[in-house]
């Protein structure tokens, strides 16, 4: 099958969040969507409906989201780099085989632009409601990236970065976006080919003798490297806990040494999986720690009260999980307040109290019911506790 | 001879219970496999949960085992995202009628090239014997102690009618006839479906008082008859008795799911070339 390798130029085009997805995915090497229409999240499939044939990609509209989640581990195990998109209620659905995806180790990215919930809920509100699905959705113990932009430019940048994450770590990544992201628009500049930083996923070498082939090898960097389907090693992988041989043994120290290398490759890691911004002066009294639409309304309103000489500043989380425990710690003995504005009845402020430890006191600004949250909402709590 | 180079021996013997037909049906299925030229490190196969999941641990292919019903959406992304391989699909009543009943239809409509090998046991086996939307009415099941009031369906037909383009029906008493019947289905160009009877002694067999596995292998020889002579039965008689053998078979390559895509692709090419 002959490929057009997808050669951005560097310009800036005026775009919404979803489809700053689609463009950041095409410039990290995805040429392949499966999913299910769902709002706020269509767009998404629609631009790879559009955008995918034209670089010999798939585009496959499924039946369900679970199908649409399955597939894509599918296509990654063919060797593709692999996306798809929903909103909370289809994240839902997709829960089993994502945490399939992570147990196989099989690196795909999954968006969800968030609405309202629970349930059908708001379908065209925005909302953080599905930071804590994102991190306990499955069953068991296990761990996610999740990143969180909160710009078009980010959502592109961050696109980029999640496929990039996921295939250096063989991971599934989360990109959590909310309606207001996806369906902004914001002027934003795409990457030319030179300036793009790809990642792709470290292959065996496929002239070894397929009978020793360890598809789950015990590597230094605890990322074995994963053989495309077709490439003549003939390996088994299974959703049960598995050896370095793939297959399950039902061995209790089997599982236990997979949990634990599953936990390790990612937090052996984190100085390369967790991304943040801050503003943070030395005599400032107090930050706004936000992430995703929130944070726009967080950077306003401290600017804005800098003015007046509010000592503030900023903290905002682009990945929320692993959630950035050190630099929060870090945070709390700085300043003597930490606010955390959410659009959802307090969810991150749960891990942001955890990693504080008392050091400062935290408070939260909520808004749940689909409206954002507004600057001078912000700015009085600013007021009340400076 | 020569079928070991498809197991793995290592992984052997398997663990379905004395008496199990799934057996005798991956007996029918390496030879067919052995008999189809296929490329064996060109082919993948998937299976789901339950006593047919456990099919892929034993083939020496690239096989994936994957969460409950859902085979069938694993395998359709990895036919699409590289159409050379051929994609097998091992699934069962339970998993591929039940909980993954929505793909099964799905595939089908699609007629994606896809060789889906249903192990039809009736019964829920690897849970203990509860009711599947294969069991027969008014069976037992853990499940259902009053006798089951659930009806079935026609699998077969119920493919057929969603658009598969190869539908076939065999049983685990003619392994020489699944055979045959899976050569054909590995042969054909879109979405293949072979329903494979088979028995469940231990969890179907000892709630039904149905007796050892060659009783049960009778009975299925009693229950179904050949698709041609099936339908010279008045309608009375064909309900019933399974037919066998190929019910339905399309030869249309063109409209397979991958080549129908492949086409959107190279249009597109063409036109940008102009």
């Amino acid at each position: 099958m002959k490929t057009k390798i997808f050669c951005p130029e560097k310009r800036a085009v005026l775009t919404q969040g979803d489809q700053a997805v689609v463009e950041g995915a095409l410039a990290a090497g995805v040429e392949f969507f499966a999913g299910y229409p769902i709002t706020p999240a269509s767009e998404i499939a629609e631009g790879f409906a559009r955008e995918l044939p034209k670089i010999g990609g798939k585009f496959l509209q499924m039946e369900d989201e679970i199908a649409g989640m399955a597939a894509v581990v599918g296509a990654s195990l063919a060797g593709k780099k692999a996306i798809t998109a929903t909103s909370g209620p289809g994240f839902a659905l997709k829960q089993e085989n994502l945490g399939f995806a992570t147990m196989i180790e099989a690196p795909v990215v999954v968006v969800n632009v968030q609405r309202v919930g629970p349930s059908t809920g708001l379908p065209t509100s925005p909302s953080q409601g599905d930071v804590m699905q994102t991190r306990w959705g499955r069953n068991g113990d296990q761990e996610i990236i999740a990143l969180a932009p909160a710009s078009v430019a980010e959502s592109y940048e961050l696109t980029i970065k999640a496929v990039n994450l996921s295939e250096k770590f063989r991971q599934p990544v989360v990109l959590l976006l909310d309606e207001v992201i996806g369906h902004l628009r914001e002027k934003i500049y795409l990457k030319s080919s030179e300036e793009l930083e790809i990642v792709n996923r470290k292959k065996p070498d496929t002239d070894q003798d397929p009978d020793q082939y360890l598809p789950y090898q015990l590597t230094d960097d605890l990322i074995p490297p994963m053989s495309d389907y077709g490439s003549g090693l003939k390996y088994h992988t299974s959703g049960l806990f598995h050896d370095q041989s793939g297959f399950p043994d039902g061995k209790n120290e089997t599982a236990k040494l997979m949990q634990d290398r599953l936990h390790n490759k990612l937090h052996d890691n984190l100085d390369q999986i967790i991304l943040y911004q801050k503003d943070i002066r030395s005599d400032d009294k107090v930050a706004v720690l936000s992430y995703g639409s929130a944070a726009r309304t967080a950077i306003s309103a401290v600017n804005t009260g800098r003015k007046d000489n509010l000592k503030a500043g900023w903290f905002k989380l682009q990945t929320i999980w692993p959630f950035a425990e050190k630099e929060v710690a870090e945070l709390a003995s700085q300043v003597e307040t930490i606010i955390v504005p959410e659009l959802n009845q307090g969810q991150l402020i749960r891990e942001v109290k955890r990693a504080a430890a008392g050091k400062a006191k935290v408070l939260g600004i909520n808004s749940y019911a689909g409206e954002l949250i507004k600057p001078e909402e912000i700015r009085a709590l600013l007021e009340e506790v400076l | 001879m020569g079928f070991e180079k498809y197991l793995r021996m290592d992984k052997l013997p398997h663990i379905w219970c004395p008496g199990c037909g799934h057996g005798t049906i991956l007996n029918s299925f390496i030879r067919a496999f052995a008999d189809s030229n296929l490329d064996q490190d060109k082919t993948v196969i998937i299976s789901g949960i339950g006593c047919s999941g456990r099919a892929t641990g034993y083939l020496n292919f690239d096989t994936l085992h994957t969460t409950h019903g859902r085979a069938i959406a694993f395998a359709t992304g990895v036919k699409m995202a590289n159409p050379e391989l051929n994609v097998i699909v091992m699934t069962g009543d339970g998993d591929g009628s039940a909980i993954g009943g929505n793909h099964l239809i799905h595939a089908a409509r699609r007629n994606i090239d896809l060789t889906v090998i249903l192990f039809n046991n009736q019964i829920y086996g690897m849970t203990g014997g509860q009711f599947s939307p294969m069991t027969p009415t008014g069976d037992q099941a853990t499940t259902a102690p009053y006798g089951n009031i659930d009806q079935n369906f026609d699998l077969a037909r119920l493919v057929g009618g969603a658009g598969g383009t190869f539908i076939a029906r065999g049983a685990a008493y003619d392994p020489r006839q699944l055979n045959k019947l899976y050569l054909a289905a590995l042969k054909h160009k879109g979405f293949s479906f072979v329903e494979s009877l088979s028995q469940c002694p231990v969890s179907y067999g000892r709630q039904n008082k149905a007796g050892d596995a060659v009783k049960m292998l009778k009975k299925q020889q009693q229950n179904t008859i050949s698709f041609k002579k099936w339908q010279e039965l008045s309608q009375e008689k064909k309900e019933e008795k399974y037919p066998l053998g190929i019910l339905k078979e399309v030869v249309k390559p063109e409209s397979e799911y991958t080549v129908r895509y492949q086409k959107i692709i190279d249009d597109i090419k063409k036109e940008e070339a102009l």
